[in-house]
């Protein structure tokens, strides 16, 4: 009979934390990332790219936990998250 | 999953190509080509032994962007170029990027006969209900009601059932899903890069500038929140009274089958009348 090594609930549950990078230039604007990021991160900004849409901007950059949805569903390869730390989960 | 980079996604696009793409804003081709490069990534496929074939339409503008072996052919007649690779080369992953007129008008008998004979390629199909780029003419795919420039009053014609009509024709794996779930259309797209035989991933996209524009569907977003709600999963859609399935699809593998292929079979004629012979 094999018991388990390290007793459960010993190692903590670690939460990634990402940064995210925007190239403004080849943004749109369709606003997909603003709209189903599930932690709030971005917002329409009212400047323009030379293009004249308006790309997104980071309003809540700790929340990012490094997910990528925005990444799959921006059209344009215009936005992306990398892991940056993880740190220990705090309930 | 594993997640595949932004860095490895880069690795397959042109970049002496301008970018951004010609695409409209909010148009779901860019999240296709992004579920298409993360599949070849996560399978790990060389450059150099993929051939991306498309023919006209806004998603046949896809292999101008990425750095495979590209062919952009006559309007309605990929499948047809793609055979002529796929008889050539035969170690060559083939895809097919089309769109619903494409593929289901103008190109229908080569779009039913590729999947009779069960030639090996993947036929990435990308339906949205209309002629994008020659000005939003209605397409097979429009559904019943809807306006476009050249039914002002309403469509009358009874839609294509794309899914079902490959089936039909007797594809052997076929799935739909929506540029919404873009993860599951990358499973999908790899599952069909995988299978062996005629493959066809039906991919549900947005039209917001054109089709959206003209039947008043809202905005970008609006028209990704609708493929959420009404395209469903093929067991929940099981469940729905008749009454409550109207309007909705469903999404999901239909068919996942083997049959013999047909270049193999073709190869195995030509070798025994080579033996018949005695090896002329």
């Amino acid at each position: 009979m094999r018991y388990w090594e390290v007793p459960f609930g010993k190692e903590k549950p670690k939460t990634p934390l990402g940064e995210i990078h925007i190239l403004k230039e080849r943004c749109k604007g369709c606003g997909f990332c603003v709209e189903y990021c599930p932690k709030d991160v971005l917002e329409m900004s009212d400047e323009f790219n030379s293009k004249g849409y308006h790309p997104p901007q980071i309003i809540n950059g700790e929340a990012c936990v490094n997910c990528g949805l925005c990444e799959t569903i921006c059209p344009e390869f215009s936005i992306w998250c990398t892991l940056k730390e993880e740190v220990a989960f705090e309930n | 999953m594993p997640k595949i980079s932004q860095k490895a996604i880069h690795k397959y696009l042109r970049h002496d190509k301008n970018f951004p793409h010609v695409w409209c804003s909010g148009c779901s081709n860019g999240i296709v080509l992004g579920a298409t490069i993360r599949a070849i990534a996560e399978l790990g496929y060389k450059k150099d032994n993929i051939a991306m074939v498309s023919g006209i339409g806004c998603s046949s503008r896809m292999p101008v962007y990425v750095d495979f072996n590209t062919l952009h052919t006559l309007h309605g007649r990929a499948i047809a170029f793609a055979t002529g690779i796929k008889i050539v080369k035969p170690e060559m992953k083939v895809i097919v990027i089309t769109g619903d007129g494409d593929a289901t008008a103008i190109g229908g008998n080569h779009f039913i006969h590729g999947a009779r004979r069960n030639i090996d390629m993947t036929v990435i199909l990308i339906n949205n209900n209309i002629y994008g780029m020659t000005g939003g003419q209605y397409s097979p795919t429009t559904p019943y009601g809807d306006r476009t420039t050249t039914t002002p009053y309403g469509n009358i014609d009874p839609t294509f059932d794309i899914c079902d009509l490959a089936i039909g024709a007797g594809a052997t794996f076929v799935a739909r899903t929506t540029a919404f779930h873009a993860i599951e259309a990358q499973s999908f797209i790899k599952q069909a890069f995988e299978h062996k035989g005629f493959s066809l991933v039906e991919i549900i996209s947005a039209c917001p500038v054109i089709y959206g524009h003209l039947n008043k569907k809202g905005d970008a977003s609006a028209m990704m929140k609708s493929m959420k709600e009404n395209v469903i999963l093929i067991e929940a859609f099981e469940k729905l009274s008749d009454e409550q399935k109207n309007g909705k699809q469903k999404r999901g593998i239909f068919v996942n089958k083997i049959r013999p292929e047909y270049i193999e079979e073709y190869d195995k004629l030509v070798r025994s009348l080579q033996d018949e012979k005695g090896g002329e």
